[in-house]
């Protein structure tokens, strides 16, 4: 098929249509709308069949969601940054039913101070949910991930939740070329859902969801969550082979770009990951060893598949998109927890927050993390963490502010702000 | 399953729910949830918000013979919503027959639907949710020990109000704000009158759309009696005018039971100790007459 021309959150729409879903339970907010305007067009239209609710909450919208595919429907929805929040109580909770469906989450940082664009702490705040994580960097992977997470979700080793990320503005209105799969090629690699015992009847009374008493209990569910968790990775590679071998398309749990002798390499996730790939190929023309190691999957967390890529890399410079206040990146967290005492794994941990709330990332600035990177190598020795922020923008925030409370000194009836 | 209830042995004997719950003994709540439960029968699934009969269903036992879902304290009828849509969906698909269909039921305390599941509730009539929704209101946030909720009535002590006065607020007039939004059906009962409470389960089941069920619920350890006056402490609410018994249906608000000689309400207030002190060290006549007062006024203007 042809590609055309799609934005992030028209993918995304396309790959619930394509997945043939049978319930969208809906609630608006900006980045997303786009999402359940599309849905809603086609559901009203006949296009694609099918059932869709606005709630008056994401917190009854995840309810709804869970509770639907609790009693055997394929369910898909979708939010953003104060949505995932607010529904917070029932991601935990719908994992924990062990309820498969799709959400799709967009990408956008979060309150306070309230803004509108992309960065990774509304999703990372529900990386200990039990939802799975799938991570996008460009338009046709939405739509791609869209269908892989449906397998994944409903496979019967897993039978957990699956979010697909992409990034609000960068991805979710940018338009790019996107492969659409055809329907029933789509149908062949994602067949109807059987939801086995899941489910309610008449003849088969069911209770879900039950209260324990007890720590003993509550660790065997619990336990049995992160088990089925776990499983998802194999489980993700297998269906990711398969979806290549399908579709053409590469879509493993990592993407390792240009490692292979790679010094160095950055560890990003997110749409700012291609910007880094970009980063790499000018490297590469200086004459420097880079590569850029994107988990696609990031819960379940593919510690083996990361540490054998990384065999032999002597310096990893992770960029984080997001930021856990009095402590960093959680990347960078993460990544030196799945690799401290592997005797082969790179001595030097570079660690970047940036991009917050949309913030852009130059070029320069790879360059430069990727120096600092070189130069820790040689040292033998970890800087500490860096924020990026350039002395232009402080200036020019420092002047907005000059700005602020010079109007506020002309205007003041008493001629002067109270400092 | 549309069999008349108009008399006292018209009333079904089948004891549908299990013993042995962990419920309080002389839970009127849970009194009230055995008569439902006989009437709507096992053909039901329900959703469940945290409150005091959550632990009806611990794993892995249940009294029901139905189906469960619990959810969270705040969206029950999202829940059922996800449920009662999904049902549909199977059964337009040809997926699940016909008769496999159940009867979505919200299972709430006054917790959850006075105060924090109100805006779930709320959005479940607006969408005309095909659902019956329960709850069983005793006045407090019981199953945390009783504090006070929007359900609570002035002057009573609770574990969050045990000052002189009591509960300083008013019990939210939940009946009123869920007419308001011209459901299908929206009725009071009580477990002490087993037939009134029969022939309203009976008529909600036979309707579809949303129908909202409030049951007061005598509750011994949060209102503070010996278990065994339950059923005659649920009796005095009814009889003094404090629980109104009354059904809203096409835009018209019916009493199923008008009072016609009501005892002072204090024969009400006197049995539960939450009221206690009203009484003693000595009787708080102001507040008792504000009390009655406002007994008085509602019934003036509902006849």
């Amino acid at each position: 098929m042809e590609p055309i021309l799609l934005t992030g959150n028209a993918a995304a729409a396309w790959g619930a249509r394509l997945a043939g879903v049978d319930y969208v339970p809906a609630f608006p907010i900006t980045p997303q709308t786009e999402i359940i305007e599309t849905l809603g067009a086609w559901l009203d239209s006949g296009a694609m069949p099918g059932r869709m609710v606005t709630l008056e909450s994401e917190h009854s919208m995840l309810t709804a969601a869970g509770a639907a595919a609790a009693t055997g429907v394929r369910v898909f929805s979708a939010t953003s940054s104060q949505g995932l929040l607010h529904a917070m109580e029932m991601l935990y909770t719908v994992a924990g039913w062990r309820a498969p469906f799709v959400l799709v989450n967009v990408s956008r940082g979060l309150s306070a101070p309230i803004t509108l664009e992309a960065d990774h702490n509304d999703v990372l705040a529900a990386r200990d949910s039990g939802f799975l994580q799938i991570h996008c960097t460009d338009c046709q992977e939405v739509v791609d991930s869209v269908l892989l997470a449906y397998r994944l979700a409903e496979d019967t080793a897993v039978r957990l939740p699956v979010m697909v990320n992409l990034d609000g503005f960068y991805l979710s209105f940018t338009r790019e070329p996107v492969r659409l799969p055809d329907l029933a090629a789509a149908r062949e690699f994602l067949p109807p859902f059987d939801p086995g015992s899941m489910r309610f009847a008449a003849s088969a009374p069911q209770s879900q969801a039950v209260a324990v008493l007890g720590g003993s209990p509550y660790s065997y569910f619990r336990y049995e969550t992160h088990l089925a968790a776990r499983n998802a990775i194999s489980v993700y590679q297998r269906i990711a082979a398969e979806f290549e071998s399908r579709f053409g398309r590469e879509r493993g749990a990592v993407e390792a770009y240009r490692c292979d002798d790679a010094d160095i390499v950055f560890f990003m996730i997110g749409s700012f990951a291609s910007k880094a790939r970009e980063a790499v190929d000018r490297l590469r023309e200086a004459g420097r060893r880079v590569g850029l190691l994107r988990p696609r999957l990031l819960r379940p967390y593919p510690a083996e598949i990361i540490a054998s890529a990384l065999l032999g890399v002597r310096g990893v410079a992770v960029v984080d998109q997001n930021i856990s206040m009095g402590q960093g990146g959680v990347l960078h967290t993460e990544l030196a927890a799945a690799l401290y005492g592997r005797g082969s794994a790179p001595a030097i941990l570079t660690s970047f927050i940036g991009g917050l709330g949309g913030r852009e990332i130059a070029p320069q600035e790879f360059f430069e993390m990727a120096e600092v990177t070189f130069r820790a190598v040689d040292e033998g020795r970890s800087p500490p963490p860096r924020l990026l922020y350039t002395e232009t923008e402080l200036r020019e925030l420092r002047k907005l502010q000059s700005v602020a409370l010079a109007e506020r000194e002309q205007t003041s009836p008493a001629g002067r702000a109270t400092p | 399953m549309s069999e008349i209830i108009s008399r006292m042995k018209d009333l079904p004997s089948a004891h549908l729910l299990g013993a042995g719950t962990p419920m309080c003994s002389g839970c009127g709540g849970l009194e009230a949830l055995h008569q439902i439960y006989d009437v709507l029968g096992e053909n039901t699934v329900f959703v469940n918000a945290a409150g005091c009969m959550t632990l009806l269903s611990v794993y892995p036992f249940t009294p029901f013979r139905g189906s469960w879902l619990y959810t969270a304290m705040a969206s029950a009828p999202a829940g059922a919503q996800g449920v009662r849509d999904a049902l549909d969906l199977l059964i337009q698909q040809g997926r699940l027959p016909p008769e496999e269909d159940l009867q979505v039921v919200v299972l709430t305390g006054d917790g959850s639907a006075y105060g924090m599941g109100m805006s779930a509730t709320s959005g479940a009539m607006d969408r005309g949710l095909d659902f019956i929704y329960i709850c069983y209101d005793n006045e407090g946030y019981g199953n945390t020990g009783q504090q006070y909720s929007s359900a609570t009535p002035h002057g009573a002590a609770t574990a969050t109000s045990g000052g002189t006065g009591g509960f300083p607020g008013y019990k939210k007039d939940l009946f009123s704000i869920w007419a308001a939004h011209q459901p299908s059906y929206v009725a009071t009962v009580i477990a002490s009158e087993p037939l009134d409470l029969a022939k309203k389960i009976a008529k909600a089941r036979d309707m579809s759309g949303p129908r909202m069920i409030i049951a007061l619920s005598p509750c011994p350890t949060g209102w503070d009696y010996d278990p065994r006056e339950s059923v005659a402490i649920g009796k005095l609410a009814v009889k003094t005018g404090v629980w109104p018994l009354k059904e809203y249906e096409n835009g018209t608000v019916t009493h199923t039971r008008i009072p016609r000689e009501r005892p002072a309400v204090e024969e009400y207030l006197k049995t539960q100790g939450r009221f206690s002190h009203l009484f003693r060290p000595q009787r708080n006549e102001a507040l008792l007459t504000e009390i009655q007062q406002r007994v008085d006024r509602y019934w003036a203007q509902a006849q």
